[in-house]
């Protein structure tokens, strides 16, 4: 179960998941950004500013991105599904 | 995926000069080319919308389809002449500063023809990353014979190789020059050869690879050496290691001298692709795909960081396998620019099915012939310095600075995979070293219309040429006539490419400038030209442009400012000029003392808005807020990050250069805590640097007055572009800039 401080990350995240963030929503964010990239989660816009393919870079010069199957109409949707993937691989936790 | 792409060989013409364009495309039997004006790349349904206008040109039209492939990697080529072809004995040695000895085999000198495996080379053997010689007799049989210790990445070492053809010995020397003395990676081998006889053959001699074919007139060559060379020599007999060793140097004693067949200097022609043989033999050559220059050699001491002081001590080249100047394309169509096409921003659209590209490129007015009042100075070199970069699949910092998800494009992906497209001076090479040379000559995928960048925020996520696209569109939307040049007009041409306009306009992120474009710049800002700067981080890094072959430009990432590299020590200088490289403002000209205002804070995420200072309601400056509300947020709304005030941002100081006499008129506020104050304002780390507590993080808007009725208007922000179609370009960022500019068009005094 996340802590206090981290439940209210986890809701300060969902209303504005890019923008003004308290310190402790930006460490967070800071150790799930900052991440290597092997096996990291990007988007590949589509439609410009109306589709974006969910996709992981390989860390690996000229191996392509790996491109995913998710794919989300507003960024914030694609924001949000991305956090909880790496709550869960960071924590453990399934944030819903 | 990307299939088809292309370059042009010059990035501005006027009328009556011919433009080429070179093409690859792989899909299909036929492609369609049609000469467009660009005027807004911005493909986001919320702006002005996509907008291209197709031109009338001779050109267009549809043309057959072809591969045209890019042979990535850097050598030295020296030609072939008999005194090499008929070498039987030999020595080959260096010193050597390999960068990734363990990525397999890397040709240091090269005598080899490929097809047959014929030849010899001193190498870094694929077995174990140690020297090696490697002979071949042409007829399927290779020996390779290597010292066995694995050579340590990025430290010096002497490497030779000897050959003696009547007894067969073959000698390996691999000799240390770090102190690592319990390391064990020196070592002589002796060994006999096993291939019989060494054939004679006409192929070139190379350097940092061994030669492969030659591709429609273009040497290629694998095997190619990360690393530094310095002092390649060769002699026509097995050499002693005594003897060895005396010909590191030179000159050297008779007897030794008349074995010599080469010995080549790399401090010798820093400035040009000339390679220099010190020998009687006269053995020059050329560097090819522009490895990079005035490096430190092997004898740097550390006392001299100036190469032109002591260019005996810059005697290497770094050679890398992924180094591009020239994709030597066979041209597809030419088009002589009619005089009927206005100046303007335009490309040649490339279209093969789904498939498409833009080559984009200026056309400019016949010189000394204005059609307007106002320029456009379109930034090549900043498009340049940002050409094909991959910080969004190769940095983990893409994240962090953008405050979001890395957004890629179709572009970002074919860039990823396709590296022999070459690199930004944003990217390091595929050794890690920072890359100091960007050539337009070669496709640029980041240079084009509907190309998002991933640090150019939410919305639109625009950056450089396709952001710009929004100073074009304005301007054509509010009826202003403009004519355009390139930055590199200005950098050959100085003062006379813009001294008869009223008005410079500037793009949104002006950053790469030479000594030559800042002079003319500050020559027509002080004859009573005006400069209306719409963007941020301008005028900070120092460039060159090469002095013998085009459209290559020199950035060495020096000891302070934002960089994604470092220079290592002693590498500051231009290899181009000898001028020293890095900021401006380490130069002495921080970009306050020509704009105003300068880099002060960066941030990737979302945008803010201005407020007005007290400077805003004097006299002298009302013009600019006519129509303008005396509390109204300046900007609150844009396609750029939501702001007009946003990505990286300007503001004045007087201690920087700021002239005394400018007004200061409205600041930026609200910045989110991704936006950070820039290294040059730390001389020590603290925290309370980001947008929540730092007032650095701030963009200003300023005016001052220049001698003789010149001006400088300046917004300090990137993103202010994306907010001049708000609302049909109804909007108080677009106000502004309008009362500005048709103010500055008038050439009354102020």
């Amino acid at each position: 179960m996340p802590n206090e401080v981290e439940a209210r990350c986890i809701e300060e995240f969902r209303k504005t998941p890019i923008g003004h963030h308290s310190k402790e929503l930006q460490v967070i964010l800071n150790e799930m950004r900052g991440q290597p990239m092997k096996d990291k989660y990007c988007l590949v816009c589509t439609k410009p500013n109306r589709e974006w393919q969910l996709a992981k870079t390989t860390g690996v010069r000229g191996k392509p991105v790996k491109m995913l199957s998710k794919k989300f109409t507003r960024l914030e949707d694609a924001e949000w599904y991305v956090f909880k993937q790496r709550w869960k691989l960071s924590r453990g936790e399934t944030i819903r | 995926m990307v299939k088809i792409t292309g370059y042009a060989d010059k990035i501005s013409a006027t009328p009556g000069e011919t433009i080429k364009f070179m093409v690859n495309s792989e899909s299909g039997q036929r492609y369609r080319a049609d000469i467009v004006r660009v005027i807004c790349g911005d493909e986001n349904p919320d702006g002005p919308g996509y907008q291209e206008k197709v031109i009338k040109a001779p050109t267009n039209g549809n043309y057959k389809c072809r591969k045209q492939v890019i042979h990535a990697g850097s050598f030295v080529e020296i030609g072939a002449t008999d005194m090499l072809n008929g070498l039987e004995s030999f020595t080959m040695q260096a010193f050597i500063w390999p960068s990734t000895p363990e990525k397999g085999t890397q040709a240091i000198i090269s005598k080899w023809r490929d097809r047959d495996k014929a030849g010899a080379a001193l190498i870094i053997t694929k077995e174990n990353g140690s020297a090696a010689l490697c002979i071949g007799n042409g007829k399927g049989k290779i020996q390779v014979v290597n010292t066995g210790k694995p050579l340590i990445a990025k430290e010096w070492y002497f490497v030779a190789a000897s050959y003696d053809a009547k007894s067969k010995a073959i000698t390996v020397v691999q000799e240390p020059l770090h102190g690592y003395q319990t390391r064990g990676d020196h070592g002589t081998v002796k060994r006999k050869s096993t291939v019989g006889k060494i054939p004679r053959h006409d192929c070139p001699l190379t350097m940092g690879a061994y030669f492969k074919k030659v591709d429609k007139g273009r040497t290629v060559c694998g095997g190619h050496y990360n690393g530094k060379i310095d002092s390649p020599r060769i002699a026509n007999r097995s050499l002693s290691v005594a003897e060895m060793v005396a010909l590191r140097t030179w000159p050297v004693a008779t007897e030794l001298g008349n074995a010599v067949v080469g010995a080549w200097d790399f401090s010798a022609d820093i400035m040009s692709t000339e390679v220099t043989d010190l020998s009687p033999n006269h053995l020059h050559g050329k560097t090819v795909q522009l490895p990079t220059r005035a490096m430190t050699g092997w004898n740097w001491t550390g006392d001299e960081m100036n190469w032109t002081n002591a260019p005996e001590q810059y005697g290497a080249i770094h050679f890398h396998d992924d180094d591009i100047y020239d994709a030597g394309w066979e041209a597809d169509f030419e088009l002589t620019i009619p005089k009927s096409m206005k100046s303007g921003v335009y490309a040649a659209r490339l279209r093969s099915g789904n498939n498409e590209d833009h080559i984009p490129f200026a056309v400019r007015a016949a010189r000394g012939k204005p059609t307007a009042k106002v320029l456009y100075l379109m930034p090549t070199a900043s498009y340049q310095a940002y050409a094909n970069e991959h910080m969004n699949t190769d940095s983990t910092l893409g994240q962090l600075v953008a405050g979001r998800l890395v957004e890629l494009d179709k572009f970002n992906l074919f860039l990823n995979e396709h590296r022999e497209y070459g690199n930004s001076c944003y990217d390091t090479h595929s050794d890690g070293s920072g890359v100091s040379y960007s050539s337009r000559l070669r496709p640029i995928l980041n240079m084009r219309p509907k190309h998002r960048m991933f640090i150019g925020a939410t919305e639109s996520t625009l950056w450089q040429f396709n952001a710009d696209t929004h100073i074009t569109d304005w301007l054509e939307a509010m009826g202003f006539d403009y004519d355009v040049i390139t930055d590199e007009d200005l950098h050959y041409e100085g003062l006379s490419a813009i001294e008869d306009y009223n008005v410079v306009i500037s793009s949104t992120h002006p950053e790469y400038h030479s000594k030559e474009m800042w002079d003319a710049m500050d020559a027509y800002q002080r004859r009573g030209g005006r400069l209306m700067y719409l963007g941020a981080n301008g005028w900070y890094w120092r460039i060159q442009y090469h002095p013998e072959v085009p459209g290559v430009i020199e950035v060495r990432r020096n000891e302070d400012g934002i960089r994604t590299w470092e220079a290592r020590t002693g590498e500051y200088y231009h290899s181009f000029s000898g001028e020293y490289g890095g900021l401006w403002r380490r130069n002495g000209r921080a970009p306050q003392r020509i704009l105003g205002i300068g880099f002060t804070a960066q941030g990737f995420d979302i945008s803010s808005y201005y407020l007005r200072n007290p400077d805003s309601y004097k006299a002298k400056v009302k013009f600019i807020f006519e129509g303008i509300g005396k509390d109204e947020k300046i900007g609150d709304f844009g396609l750029i990050g939501g702001g007009a005030a946003g990505l990286e941002l300007d503001r004045a100081d007087r201690a920087l250069g700021t002239p005394p006499n400018a007004y200061v008129l409205a600041s930026s506020v609200g910045h989110t805590d991704i936006y950070r104050v820039v290294c040059e304002e730390m001389l020590l780390n603290m925290p309370g640097l980001g947008g929540h507590e730092s007032e650095l993080v701030r963009a200003d808007i300023t005016f001052h007055e220049t001698q003789n009725g010149g001006a400088v208007w300046s917004t300090g922000s990137i993103a202010w572009a994306g907010s001049l179609a708000h609302n049909n370009y109804r909007n108080n960022v677009s106000r502004m800039t309008k009362n500005v500019l048709k103010r500055f068009m008038n050439p009354k005094s102020f």
